[in-house]
């Protein structure tokens, strides 16, 4: 019922949007998004995956109508072989799940969606730490959100965790190894780190980097491969880049994020992980 | 009294055991070694008997016992219960049983051939002291006589020895009282482990067996739901406790490692509750039928850990029953795995031929199964072949472990704010689940306190890094019966996982009005231990559940005797050398917390304080509710030379009598309220289970302290008024009067009720120094007793858990204030002898046990405190009843009926002292 987490088959992504750089949401004013730069980068992210990872890799066409949908993370929530669709908290975003669900399907996870029309939940506030979820309470999930969640993952416990000045629970922490949860420095991701291993009967390691945006990381299990890692580039936060490196046995892999984050896009925002097993 | 009768039980055990043996004769004969150990725990006779039947077991062979009863003589009759008893039972441990009662040793070996009688008695006199806890209604009697017998110089030696021996059961309590706690629940052990039976039973036979002796037992029969869902009758005597019962059951399945698991009945209210081994089944099923089930009460955490198959089993039985009842929640792909495990474990390989598809349509793998989830499993099993049941039992307990919900026990209950909310009690503390959602977590290293008081459950958090004062967390019960479960479990789980003996409540609690409950079985480290020492071939168990039936009239194979026994001897004596170090680490700490921790003690006890008197509204909606309390003390004290036949010396009898009378509905419960104060596994013994955390270490401190403090204010505000009498008794009684007139006024006034409670009373605190080595003499002499006339300073301690937004919730709220009117009257007989003896010189304390017994509306407290000074040792005994009722009560009565029944128990000793405190009670309540 749990495979070795980390271990994925299948990536689904989505293109860049025209419109991502004049009408995606955000949050911060990090400047102006250089669309191009952005598209050339989600290009290089899609490569990784499929050419350096050998993953297959889905990649679901833009929408001008949906100028976040590049950021499928937040669509979907996928554990094993069951898939959550989502309800994002933006409304603007609320189709993103369709193409979403359409994906998911034809691969032949079992999908469960969020009807509730007071439900809200966006991928980007969900943690899988391969233990259990931790949901991030934010601006774009509320309680009933993941009280669906842990329904339609039953296995697992799931607690949740008030997010402050951040988008999205993941916006300065994701796992970076089985047990190992990349954290950023600020008060804020402390302080929720803290309240994660509060509520967790598992004592988990962390790797605080400098940077709260640098935590948000990618981990994969791959055979052949072992530990992967894709992080931040030295460009972006070369603090938080010498942390990475400390992870000998991890294959490391940088991956520019410089334009994306302009829209509150981050490494894990860009891709929904699959692992089609032989179960 | 009962020393001398112990003695001379042996004869009279004899004949009682044939009766037994005779009413045992259930179809299951191999259960019966359990039921001696159970019938310890009946009432004196009843308990005698059990034992006095083992006895009489070991002499007919073991094996003799798998054969029918009947066909033995009576005394062979007892045999079967016997039995099993002496398969368990080493010889190993039967010598060390005698070693430490010195004569008994040949009694020990009896169990196989030996004529137990004989040897029974011999152990007797030394026995006794320990053994005599276990019957409630004769305790008092039991513990007098106990108290008689360690005042004899030698039965110190023995209680040491026996000491020792408890621990190696794994019981591993130090103090007499819980020796005989623990006797009773070694006795169960003792089936298995011989040596620890041994001692028990023949101190519990030599105490109880001449009451026994005239008695007809009366038979009950005891229906048993197995986990495989066959039925399991037997027939107990009516008195018997739980312990005998269960042994029985256990003895049937033919599980050792049986410390997991338990028996539960359904009460009145259709609520799920424990039995407890060591009280009467009777009394705690009260009108219910004898119906109980047969269940995993402690989740082992890594049931790879198991030593036996058949253990692994019997949990896979009971997960898949919590599975297939939705207890145990998990998603589609996990419950087809579970379930083609579980096919594989009970019908093998897939087999096209014999296995289509509706070969599984007669089991439940799922509350809501569907076509589409047998065929997963289908398909599953066939990928299973070749796996053996046990590895397919493997398997399905290691991905069943992982599931979030695995041993949670979940209790309904509402945060301060009343929303609905769920306790998960697990093996690492206490979970708060929001509907499905996981809102807060208690590590058991955070609880420095656990308590209940009507339908409220509390648990006092250790204070975070940046907090200065403990926090307390409440949580409203649907009633008091709730509150009381919930608040039992966490004492069990805490105990079970986290420490490495069972605490003993005598020592931390000096005069306790609330339960004195405590777990008194094994704690996972010690029944771990213990069953790595089995040594038996895997026992031959069937799986198939079609086979339930059948499976269940056969009989498990009997188990290898002589190899278990061996093994049990060396678990327990390993267990031993362990304990009792820890055990003496404790007492010292204590005493060392005691003198530096006032600050925290006032603070616990103010804390205890507030949940009695005060009451705090988490939820509430005020009821008015006026309380009727009277407490009658009385102090035994008997002070007899060492080794010299012991002349009369004045004996101090305190009986409390105190009566609470509850308008609320919550006044049939037994206790009211009951705190249980956290230890950490470090003080109880073993450095392993210490956490990372350096915090621990002062945890351990702070804990100590606060244990006894705390305990004592678990009686809290009417407790606390009788409890300071008893200490003053020792002392002196003046400060007494104070403090009691201090109480009463003191009741309310501060506004953070909810944590701040009324003052503190010195006295309370101090009942803990006479476990230390400190002799209680100067602990009553010491000004602590003016704490109590301070004004109800209140020190108060915010409720606050900042650290997660989700215990805001769960936050008491302090800014109302009960109302709460107390009147207490306190009315001191003392004799003119009295303290003058004892109290000025500090005296060796050489001994100390308290002794426990309840029943519905009588609470009889009973303290044991040997001391040795100068030349004299002096046995103190003090006597709290807590009578519990309505206002019909005489209460001249029950006090006059207290002073006759201490006289006429201890003749050769005086009453020094009776105080009666009665206290009446208006408050605003909340239910």
């Amino acid at each position: 019922m749990m495979s070795a987490f980390g271990r994925f088959t299948h990536a689904v992504v989505r293109a860049v949007p025209r419109s991502l750089a004049t009408e995606a949401l955000r949050t911060g004013s990090l400047g102006e998004l250089d669309l191009p730069r952005a598209q050339q980068e989600h290009e290089l992210y899609v490569s990784v995956l499929k050419q350096r990872l050998g993953l297959e890799v889905l990649e679901l066409p833009a929408d001008e109508a949906l100028p976040d949908c590049v950021f499928v993370e937040d669509a979907a929530v996928v554990c094993g072989d069951t898939a959550l669709i989502t309800r994002p908290g933006a409304e603007s975003r609320r189709n993103e799940t369709v193409a979403m669900k359409d994906a998911l399907t034809k691969l032949g996870l079992n999908i469960v969606e969020m009807t509730d029309e007071s439900a809200t939940l966006d991928g980007g506030d969900v943690l899988f730490t391969g233990r259990e979820f931790f949901v991030g309470l934010s601006k774009r999930t509320n309680q009933r959100g993941a009280e669906i969640l842990a329904d339609a993952f039953k296995d697992y416990a799931v607690s949740m965790v008030p997010v402050q000045g951040y988008l999205h629970l993941k916006s300065f922490c994701s796992m970076a190894g089985p047990d190992l949860i990349a954290i950023g420095s600020s008060e804020a991701a402390q302080k929720a780190l803290k309240i994660m291993q509060q509520m967790s009967d598992h004592k988990y390691d962390k790797l605080t980097v400098p940077d709260d945006l640098a935590a948000n990381c990618i981990y994969m299990n791959l055979p052949g491969k072992g530990d992967v890692l894709l992080h931040c580039t030295p460009e972006e936060f070369p603090e938080s880049v010498k942390v990475f490196e400390k992870l000998k046995d991890h294959m490391l892999i940088p991956v520019s994020n410089h334009e994306k984050v302009k829209v509150d896009g981050a490494l894990t925002c860009c891709s929904v992980l699959v692992c089609k097993s032989s179960v | 009294m009962t020393t001398e009768v112990g003695s001379e039980t042996d004869v009279k055990k004899e004949p009682e055991k044939v009766p037994e043996a005779q009413h045992q004769t259930d179809p299951v004969q191999t259960d019966q070694p359990d039921k001696p150990a159970d019938s310890d725990a009946q009432p004196v006779a009843s308990a005698a008997q059990p034992e006095e039947s083992r006895s009489a077991e070991p002499e007919s062979p073991q094996e003799e016992s798998s054969s029918p009863d009947p066909s033995s003589p009576p005394a062979t009759g007892g045999q079967k219960k016997e039995k099993g008893i002496s398969r368990f039972l080493p010889p190993w441990l039967k010598r060390q049983k005698s070693q430490s009662q010195d004569q008994a040793s040949e009694s020990a070996e009896q169990p196989q051939s030996l004529s137990p009688k004989e040897e029974e008695e011999e152990s007797e006199p030394k026995a006794q002291p320990d053994g005599a806890g276990a019957a409630p209604n004769t305790e008092k009697t039991e513990e007098e006589k106990e108290e008689k017998q360690e005042s004899r110089p030698e039965e110190v030696q023995l209680e040491e020895n026996e000491k020792e021996e408890e621990k190696s059961v794994g019981s591993a309590d130090t103090q007499p009282v819980r020796e005989e706690k623990e006797a009773e629940s070694e006795v169960k052990e003792r089936k298995e482990e011989k040596k620890e039976e041994e001692q028990v039973i023949q101190q519990e036979t030599s105490v109880l067996s001449p009451l026994r002796l005239n008695k007809k037992m009366k038979m009950v029969v005891c229906h048993v739901t197995l986990l495989d869902g066959s039925q399991f009758s037997c027939e107990v005597e009516k008195r018997a406790k739980g312990q005998y019962l269960f042994f029985e059951v256990c003895e049937h399945l033919n599980l050792i490692e049986k410390d997991y698991f338990g028996l539960s009945f359904k009460d009145n209210a259709e609520q799920r509750c424990w039995l407890d081994p060591t009280k009467e089944i009777k009394r705690q099923i009260r009108n219910s039928q004898w119906q109980f089930a047969f269940s995993v009460k402690f989740y082992p955490p890594d049931p790879s850990q198991l030593t036996e198959d058949i253990t692994r089993y019997l949990l896979c039985l009971q997960l898949r029953q919590d599975i297939a009842s939705g207890r145990l929640p998990c998603s589609f792909v996990t419950h087809a795995l579970l379930g083609s495990y579980s096919l594989q474990a009970e019908l093998g390989d897939y087999d096209p031929e014999e296995h289509r598809l509706d070969y599984i349509s007669d089991l439940q793998f799922a509350p809501n199964q569907t076509k589409e989830l047998e065929e997963k499993v289908v398909e599953l099993h066939k990928s299973h072949r070749g796996m053996t049941p046990a590895q397919a039992d493997a398997q399905f307990l290691e991905n069943a472990k992982k599931l979030s919900m695995y041993g949670v026990d979940l209790h309904h209950a509402k945060d301060s704010e009343g929303v609905d909310i769920m306790l998960g009690v697990c093996a690492n503390g206490l979970l708060i689940y929001k509907d499905r959602l996981r809102i807060n977590r208690f590590a058991w290293p955070k609880i420095l306190k656990i308590s209940y008081k009507r339908s409220n459950f509390y648990i006092k958090i250790r204070p975070g890094e940046a907090e200065q004062f403990e926090s307390t967390v409440g949580f409203k019960l649907p009633n008091h019966r709730a509150a009381k479960r919930v608040w039992k479990v966490c004492v069990e789980h805490h105990t079970f996982f986290r420490l490495m003996s069972p605490e003993n409540p005598t020592k931390s609690k000096f005069l306790t009005l609330g339960s004195k409950f405590r777990y008194s079985g094994r704690t996972q480290a010690q029944t771990r231990q213990a069953s790595s020492l089995i040594d038996r071939p895997a026992p031959y168990f069937q799986r198939t559940s079609s086979k339930r039936i059948s499976r269940s009239l056969d009989g498990a194979p009997m188990v290898n005797v002589s190899d278990y026994s061996h093994a049990v001897d060396s678990a327990l004596t390993a267990g031993a050398g362990e304990n009792g170090p820890a055990l003496d680490l404790n007492s010292d700490s204590k005493s060392k917390l005691r003198v530096q921790g006032e600050n925290i003690y006032v603070r616990h006890s103010n804390l205890m304080l507030e949940s009695t008197e005060v009451k705090p509204e988490v939820n509430g909606q005020p009821e008015f509710i006026e309380v009727v309390e009277e407490t009658v003390v009385i102090e035994e004290v008997i002070k007899a030379k060492p080794r010299s036949p012991a002349p009369e010396t004045p004996v101090t009898v305190e009986t409390e009598v105190k009566e609470d009378r509850s308008l609320s509905s919550d006044s049939e419960s037994e206790e009211e309220e009951a705190e249980y104060h956290a230890q950490t596994p470090s003080a109880s013994i073993s450095v392993q289970q210490i956490e990372e955390e350096p915090e621990e270490e002062q945890e351990l401190i702070q804990q100590a302290p606060p244990s006894v403090v705390e305990l004592q204010p678990i009686t809290e505000a009417e407790p606390a008024d009788s409890a300071p009498s008893a200490e003053e008794e020792q002392a002196t009684a003046q400060p007494e009067e104070e403090e009691c007139t201090d109480k009463d006024d003191a009741p309310n006034g501060h506004a953070p009720a909810a944590e701040a409670p009324p003052p503190l009373r010195a006295v309370e605190e101090e009942p803990p120094v006479v476990n230390g080595s400190v002799s209680r003499v100067e602990a009553e002499l010491l000004p602590q007793v003016i704490c109590c006339s301070e004004p109800p300073v209140v020190k108060t301690e915010m409720v606050t858990i900042s650290d997660t937004f989700a215990a805001q919730k769960t936050e008491i709220s302090t800014k109302e204030v009960p109302i709460v009117h107390t009147e207490t009257k306190t009315i001191t007989y003392e004799a003119a002898q009295l303290d003058g003896n004892g109290d000025g010189e500090p005296g060796v304390l050489m001994t100390a046990q308290t002794i426990t017994s309840e029943s519905l509306c009588t609470t009889t407290t009973t303290h044991i405190t040997k001391t040795l000074k100068g030349g004299l040792s002096e046995t103190r005994i003090e006597k709290r009843i807590v009578i519990t009722g309505d206002s019909d009560i005489d209460h001249d009565q029950a006090l006059a009926q207290a002073i006759k029944e201490a006289k006429e128990q201890h003749p050769d000793m005086s009453v020094t002292r009776v105080v009666v405190h009665k206290e009446t009670e208006l408050a605003e309540d909340e239910d």
